[in-house]
């Protein structure tokens, strides 16, 4: 009745439950990037999962919102900035120098730190963006409108003032309409580059809640010096640090068991 | 520990919690001791005074998991540190009781009239004692100094007690069958016996506890038991 086989010395245990494995969308393979002669991101290799939200954290220079330009081509605004190695959307090499980068834009859209409505009306911010890829008539422009609004939880807010200007908005309601306006264009990505850092505590929770709700539909990306909130939206969270990718796994096991010394002391606060 | 954090306020509230764990262990374990010393002897005054300790664990129950949450609410800790906090408020929450436990046994003491006093139930009964308080002195040293290997054979070693307190059980049962006069004292100390036993187990729970904090995943494997008292009866083959 006793089981005296039992091996003590190493006993098994409850590991957290993997995630499921999703069809990669963003696929980097020996990644390089380099601002000049500065080599600031060395080789990485990570795969986005199709609808998961992935979370990049890591201290200030580590390479993170680098990677994340990389990602919809944003660093070919600036000269001397150059990536080499290997970088898919499905099929589509991000990195390739034919590639058209209006429609790179469009199936890969980001959102920024500090929320930047363009100087015009509500409806015209979103109006805006679809118009540069569709010719629509001016009733389906008004369902598209809305339907990016309610995507972007302002609807309730703004449905009475589409006419009002996008500056008039407070800054959690100029941020939502940021994302209202990127989800307009009905792009597979979207990169959120520390989308909550300039905003209060509640709009930040209906940003994250926002995130949250457009997985189910995007692959998401973002960058935030916020752990919580990393530990919060993400599935998965990478952790970067001087240019390189340390560990990429599941957040429940990021932020409760890392495997990796230098990610355990980034996110207990031991680092420098 | 690891390296110091960047805020040290933050090491500080770790070391008051490990500290405030320490200072519990050490009267749990007093507590342990005095009740089985004041059974023996029929000490009725030790046994009240053990009864009345008991509101000072579960002072530092609640002290400590105040702080738990407070620091948890301050910090929002991760990792490691999660680890460390919640593994705290866990041990705290088995040496509680404990030390209910023992403050069951001090109870017991008042009620033992009887001049009946088997020596070799008394010896028993301090064996397995001496063997649990072992078990719980070397899981607190394993907790304080995150000794994984010492964790883990306390909680292999939970066996032997188990056994002990089997033995002690069918012992007392045929106490019981001679002379029904026996039967009010041996049903106490039958209660004591499994006291004992369930302190044991408690110590194999913080050995689980220090395995969670240092691995960061939960134990899965069933601990070789040898409690058998289910199955104890007098009649032999059965």
């Amino acid at each position: 009745m006793t089981d005296l086989s039992v091996s003590t010395s190493t006993p098994s245990h409850v590991a957290h439950a993997p995630l499921p494995e999703a069809p990669p969308k963003v696929t980097a393979r020996n990644l390089n990037f380099y601002y000049g002669e500065h080599h600031a991101l060395k080789n990485i290799n990570l795969t986005l999962g199709t609808n998961r939200v992935t979370a990049f954290i890591g201290p200030s220079g580590c390479g993170k919102s680098t990677l994340l330009r990389i990602f919809n081509r944003m660093y070919d605004l600036y000269p001397g900035q150059r990536a080499v190695g290997q970088l898919m959307l499905d099929q589509t090499n991000i990195l390739d120098p034919k590639l058209d980068l209006n429609l790179l834009r469009a199936r890969v859209g980001m959102v920024f730190q500090k929320p930047t409505p363009f100087p015009m009306t509500i409806y015209e911010n979103i109006a805006f963006g679809i118009r540069l890829y569709e010719k629509i008539s001016k009733s389906e422009m008004d369902d598209r409108v809305e339907k990016a609004l309610r995507g972007g939880a302002l609807w309730n807010e703004v449905k009475d003032k589409l006419n009002a200007s996008g500056l008039s908005l407070s800054g959690g309601q100029q941020q939502r309409l940021c994302i209202a306006r990127t989800v307009a264009v009905r792009p597979e990505v979207i990169l959120f580059d520390e989308p909550c850092s300039a905003l209060d505590p509640i709009s930040t929770a209906k940003v994250e809640e926002l995130i949250q709700e457009l997985s189910e539909d995007y692959t998401i990306a973002i960058v935030t010096h916020n752990m919580q909130q990393a530990a919060r939206v993400s599935d998965k969270t990478a952790f970067m640090y001087l240019g390189e990718l340390i560990e990429f796994d599941d957040t429940n096991k990021i932020f409760t068991s890392p495997g990796d010394r230098r990610t355990q002391d980034y996110i207990t606060g031991r680092f420098g | 520990m690891a390296s110091e954090h960047t805020a040290k306020a933050f090491d500080s509230d770790l070391q008051e919690l490990t500290r405030l764990v320490a200072e519990m262990g050490g009267l749990v374990e007093r507590m342990i001791t005095e009740s089985v010393d004041a059974l023996i002897r029929r000490d009725v005054a030790l046994g009240k005074r053990v009864v009345a300790s008991d509101v000072e664990i579960d002072n530092l129950q609640r002290t400590i998991e105040e702080r738990a949450v407070l620091t948890i609410a301050r910090r929002q800790p991760m990792a490691i540190d999660l680890r460390e906090i919640v593994g705290a408020m866990r041990v705290a929450t088995d040496l509680e009781r404990i030390g209910d436990l023992a403050k069951n046994m001090g109870k017991r003491v008042a009620a033992l009239e009887s001049d009946f006093q088997p020596l070799k139930l008394i010896r028993g009964l301090e064996h397995m004692t001496d063997l649990v308080l072992s078990q719980v002195k070397s899981v607190l040293d394993a907790y304080a100094a995150h000794d994984l290997p010492a964790a883990m054979n306390v909680w292999k070693g939970d066996e032997e007690v188990d056994a002990i307190c089997t033995s002690l059980f069918r012992e007392l049962l045929t106490y019981m069958m001679e002379d029904p006069r026996n039967i009010s004292f041996c049903i106490h100390l039958m209660f004591c016996a499994k006291n004992i036993e369930r302190i044991g187990d408690h110590a194999t729970n913080i050995a689980e506890t220090v395995f969670y904090m240092i691995e960061g995943q939960q134990m899965t494997d069933k601990r070789p038991k040898g409690d058998m008292t289910t199955f104890a009866t007098t009649v032999p083959g059965n």
